[in-house]
């Protein structure tokens, strides 16, 4: 008998076909646990009063646009970059500069405190990350140190230390993300899936297992699992780039600032968006986002240089704090949640309280 | 040539579907019960959120004006 050939054009058809009344259902079964919003949930929660949160500290030293910071577990050391190529670590109480380190590429998109304090790493342009151990004699030679340990065939985006020094979570402009080992350099775990630039990475609390979330060019957030390399949840609600994202620190949500000038809450168990961050008045992106240690208070830093502060239970705007003379670029919340700092293209970090 | 594209596309469209069975096994809560545990959380760790509650500048080592101890 003559063996009847299937053609490949039938089957993706037929793949095509099963691929939409897939979505369709995803989006039935989200729909049918759509009983209420986070916002009525909260009505009888007492509103929260007026805020006073002022500069507290100006970190005056980079060259160009700050693009990123991070800070260390001490509570007090911060490590920024920007787009000069210089990488700094600050102590934040007294403004004093601890190091610093120029990067043989512009455009430090990325850097990341080591959990030890002991190092930072960074990267943008050159497309990789690298590790520089923090020395305590001060006049050593960082650059001479650095290791490289991330290579990937863009830029890098975002890079965050894991539970410990010893392994690195990047994503990139190629479309990836990837796990690494810090002491060899080698590639432990990569995560397809993104079908544009990954923007933005966050890792979930440690209580809460090992995953992490990711956003990106293609409006995308998606949720991995560290081990398997999986995207075991997907969110497709943004109208633009995703530019930030963070958990809530129950490590059951996480927050996401997009360019088309929102936010938006994400609850992991109820497998959809439970509430959108916006006002007709804001028009510009969100760069970044960050909570307090509560999950009461999100603050974003905008594009129009404004921080805005919401209620993310009521959704509802708290408070606007104004001071950077350009875009806000890179926002986080100290490791104790008695301040935050944000850093922006006007060269400059601020920290609030 | 045209065969290789043909199944680099079957490729791509296979794992497509096998993602979203995936994705859409995942098993899932009711909003309203999502919603209150986000609410219960704020509500329990409120009083150990400085940057809600406030604290008095004294015990926010950002608060105070710069340090001028300097040995």
């Amino acid at each position: 008998m003559a063996a009847q050939e299937v053609q490949p054009s039938e089957t993706i058809a037929k793949l095509k076909s099963e691929s939409e009344a897939l979505k369709t259902k995803l989006e039935e079964e989200r729909a049918k646990l759509h009983d209420v919003e986070l916002h009525q949930v909260a009505e009888k929660v007492e509103p929260l009063g007026q805020f006073v949160m002022k500069t507290r500290r100006t970190l005056k030293g980079h060259g160009n646009k700050v693009l990123c910071m991070d800070w260390c577990k001490d509570k007090r050391r911060i490590v920024s970059s920007s787009q000069d190529g210089k990488v700094i670590v600050w102590d934040a109480f007294t403004t004093n500069k601890e190091h610093a380190v120029t990067m043989p590429c512009t455009w430090v998109m990325a850097c990341a405190y080591a959990p030890s304090g002991c190092a930072v790493a960074c990267g943008g342009l050159d497309n990789k990350c690298s590790v520089y151990p923090l020395s305590l004699d001060k006049n050593e030679n960082l650059a001479a140190k650095k290791k490289s340990v991330a290579m990937h065939t863009n830029y890098l985006s975002a890079c965050s230390f894991t539970n410990s020094d010893m392994q690195i979570l990047t994503s990139s402009g190629d479309g990836t993300c990837a796990l690494w080992d810090v002491e060899s350099g080698q590639l432990l775990q990569s995560f397809h899936g993104h079908a544009a630039d990954v923007l933005c990475l966050d890792l979930a609390p440690s209580e809460t297992g090992n995953t992490f979330v990711s956003g990106g060019c293609d409006k995308k957030a998606n949720v991995w699992d560290m081990r398997s390399g999986q995207c075991i949840q997907s969110f497709e609600t943004h109208e633009s780039d995703i530019n930030s994202v963070r958990y809530y620190p129950s490590g059951d949500a996480f927050a996401s600032g997009s360019d088309d000038a929102t936010c938006r809450l994400y609850d992991l168990r109820a497998d959809r968006e439970v509430a959108i961050y916006s006002k007709e008045s804001i028009i510009f992106g969100a760069s970044s986002v960050d909570f307090s240690i509560s999950g009461r208070l999100l603050f974003g830093g905008y594009n129009d240089y404004t921080i805005n502060v919401w209620d993310v239970l009521k959704g509802t705007r708290v408070s606007i704090l104004f001071g950077h003379e350009n875009r806000v670029s890179t926002l986080r919340v100290s490791p104790d949640g008695t301040a935050f700092c944000s850093g922006s293209w006007d060269h400059t970090l601020r920290v609030w309280a | 040539m045209s065969n290789n594209n043909a199944s680099s596309s079957l490729a791509v469209a296979y794992r497509a579907v096998k993602q979203l069975r995936l994705e859409a096994s995942v098993r899932r809560i009711q909003v309203s019960q999502a919603a209150t545990d986000l609410k219960n959380f704020c509500l329990q760790n409120a009083h150990k959120d400085p940057l809600l509650m406030g604290v008095p500048s004294g015990d926010n080592p950002f608060r105070p004006p710069k340090s001028c101890g300097l040995l």
